[in-house]
């Protein structure tokens, strides 16, 4: 059985967790015997490539630009139709939220957002309650929607060349217009990020965030921050993570003067390792945490940025 | 403008996350419940603001059974006009789209506003399930919007940046932070609360996709390693070394 994969393949090279959808794809795909078809749109070049991911076939929509949730959804639709497939895999990102949802809907599956694995017995494993406990969802219709949450299969990158074919339909008319996309500054996207360097509150000020950023750029580390330090715009809003900023799980997050309240933790426990720096021994985070340093940020940030320095020299 | 808001009841974000029946229910004993916050902080309060400019009345619609009713009244003293309450027990995103958009259909709104997801179903799915059911525009996790000329503009971060949409009316959106400040509901909102409709409306014929057949808490954590603050530097060597995530 076919499993479609729709992807988001803008930008300079393939986005990780586009690669990472193909892959899962691919496993679905093995363990039920059927090939993967890649579903996308734009105008990059290459495609072909997308094969080494695990693609047999790659169908692009050139002349859908950007996300639009009625457009694509009429496409990975018709793909769906036309191959056969039983289950359509997408993203859990901002690209996959516009379209899984609508494709579910239009399809009459069941949707799994965030699955973290593929399927088992018909059901496969997500985050609920904000990372707090995890869940089994059976789907019982006759095509079901998966949609990958990043960072949780890793790329495999081993296949071979796929063919790349042209859609040409009608998808109707674009419901939303892109006027603009203003590029964020340099750095590394916090969603994709596989290091995390945040601060809290416990920086006393938005003037101390130097250290916080070599620290991330010495690692290769994208930046975040906790809720009240971006509401008081010591840090962009976007740097906001936790229950109700972003939901992040790389391999190493590192939280300095961050106490650990629990909305906080709910949008990094998913994290691999946790390293905590607290002066407070008695700081929640302790108890969520792999490693902990009880000091002083002040003190143990050139410390650490000293280490990392090192250990990047060496490598 | 005429604007329905999604609203859903979850548990408190403090709440203890246990479960019952073999682990296949959430176990409410004792749980404190609360309108979901992005959609009363963000989608709410926005679809107030954009009426106190131009006029117009905002209904909220909640998917549940009556016991919700006293969580979503906390809708009507901040400031919406109605509440609807369609009365059923559903068991997956689906269901509760194809509920709502059964009730909004041909209802006129120009605006429909859910939360970017639930803080405990974490489905973020609901609202465009809606737009696909209705065949309307839907933009998922707007943080800016405003309306003009029969026309919205809507900003939301991707990956590496900001985009800056444009998209006719009736639309579907789903809101995160940025769209608008939380709002406390005063003496007066609360007592306005108790007069104004709570509408309730029978459920409609629903398709059966997709159930949740096991809760699990996660493992507990080890302890923590604790490094001297004088050696801080240790820290990198056993991430890179140890735990080989650097
Ligand atoms: C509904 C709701 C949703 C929320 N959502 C979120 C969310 O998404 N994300 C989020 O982060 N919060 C969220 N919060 C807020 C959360 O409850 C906490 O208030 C917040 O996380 C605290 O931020 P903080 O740890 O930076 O600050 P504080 O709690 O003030 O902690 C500062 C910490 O820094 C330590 N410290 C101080 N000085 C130093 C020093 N020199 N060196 C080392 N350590 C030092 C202190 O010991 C302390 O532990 C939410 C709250 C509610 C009610
Ligand atoms: N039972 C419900 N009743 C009304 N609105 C809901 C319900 N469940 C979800 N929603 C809306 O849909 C959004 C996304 O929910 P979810 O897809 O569960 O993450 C929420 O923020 C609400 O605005």
């Amino acid at each position: 059985m076919s499993v479609v994969a729709f992807i988001d393949t803008r930008g300079s090279k393939v986005p990780k967790a586009s690669a990472e959808a193909l892959t899962y794809a691919r496993r679905i795909a093995d363990a039920e015997g059927g090939d993967v078809v890649a579903v996308t749109f734009g105008d990059a070049q290459g495609l072909g490539a997308l094969g080494a991911h695990g693609a047999s076939k790659v169908i692009v929509a050139r002349h859908v630009k950007h996300v639009d949730g009625q457009q694509l959804t009429r496409l990975v639709a018709a793909v769906a139709e036309s191959s056969g497939a039983k289950t359509v895999v997408c993203v859990h990102d901002a690209t996959g939220k516009a379209v899984a949802p609508r494709v579910a809907a239009r399809l009459k599956a069941g949707h799994v957002p965030g699955a973290l694995d593929i399927p088992e017995n018909g059901q496969v494993k997500r985050n609920v309650f904000s990372g707090k406990a995890q869940a089994w969802v059976l789907t019982t219709s006759e095509r079901r929607v998966l949609s990958l949450m990043p960072n949780s299969v890793a790329a495999s990158s081993d296949g071979g060349e796929a063919a790349v074919e042209e859609f040409t339909g009608d998808l109707g008319a674009a419901g939303v217009t892109v006027k603009e996309v203003k590029q964020a500054g340099e750095g590394i996207p916090l969603p994709e990020a596989d290091i995390v360097v945040s601060a809290g509150r416990g920086m006393k000020g938005p003037e101390h965030w130097g250290p916080v950023e070599e620290l991330a750029r010495t690692l290769g580390a994208a930046t975040a921050c906790s809720r009240p330090v971006a509401d008081m715009d010591w840090r962009p809003h976007h740097e906001h993570v936790g229950q109700t900023g972003v939901a992040i799980r790389p391999n190493c997050y590192i939280a300095i003067g961050i106490s650990g309240a629990i909305q906080h933790l709910a949008g990094v426990n998913q994290s691999k390792v946790i390293a905590v720096i607290n002066k407070d021994p008695e700081a929640p985070f302790f108890k969520a945490a792999d490693y902990g340093i009880v000091g002083d940020a002040f003190e143990v940030l050139p410390k650490l940025i000293e280490a990392a320095k090192k250990l990047k020299a060496e490598q | 403008m005429k604007i329905l808001v999604l609203l859903s009841q979850v548990p408190d974000t403090t709440a203890r996350i246990a479960f019952t029946e073999n682990d296949t229910r959430f176990d409410a004993n004792g749980v404190q419940f609360i309108v979901n916050p992005y959609d009363e902080w963000y989608a709410l309060v926005r679809a107030l603001e954009l009426n106190e400019a131009s006029g117009g009345s905002v209904t909220t619609v909640t998917v549940g059974p009556a016991d919700v009713e006293p969580t979503i009244r906390k809708g009507l003293a901040i400031g919406a006009d109605e509440a609807v309450r369609i009365d059923a027990q559903p068991v997956d995103g689906l269901q509760v789209a194809e509920l709502i958009a059964a009730y909004a259909k041909d209802k006129g709104f120009e605006l429909i506003l859910a939360g970017k997801e639930t803080i405990d179903h974490n489905g973020g799915q609901v609202g465009g399930m809606v737009a696909e059911l209705l065949d309307l525009p839907y933009v998922p996790m707007a943080s800016k919007l405003d309306v003009a000329d029969g026309k919205a503009t809507v900003e939301r971060d991707v990956p590496g940046g900001l985009e800056v949409l444009e998209a006719k009316l009736p639309l579907v959106l789903s809101t995160a932070k940025g769209m608008a400040e939380q709002r406390i509901p005063n003496m007066r909102g609360i007592m306005a609360a108790r007069t104004k409709p709570l509408n309730v409306s029978p459920a409609g014929p629903v398709t059966g996709a997709a159930e949740t057949t096991k809760f699990q808490l996660p493992p507990a954590k080890g302890a923590v390693k604790l490094i001297d603050a004088e050696e801080a530097g240790k820290l990198i060597e056993l991430l890179h070394n140890e735990a080989k995530v650097i």
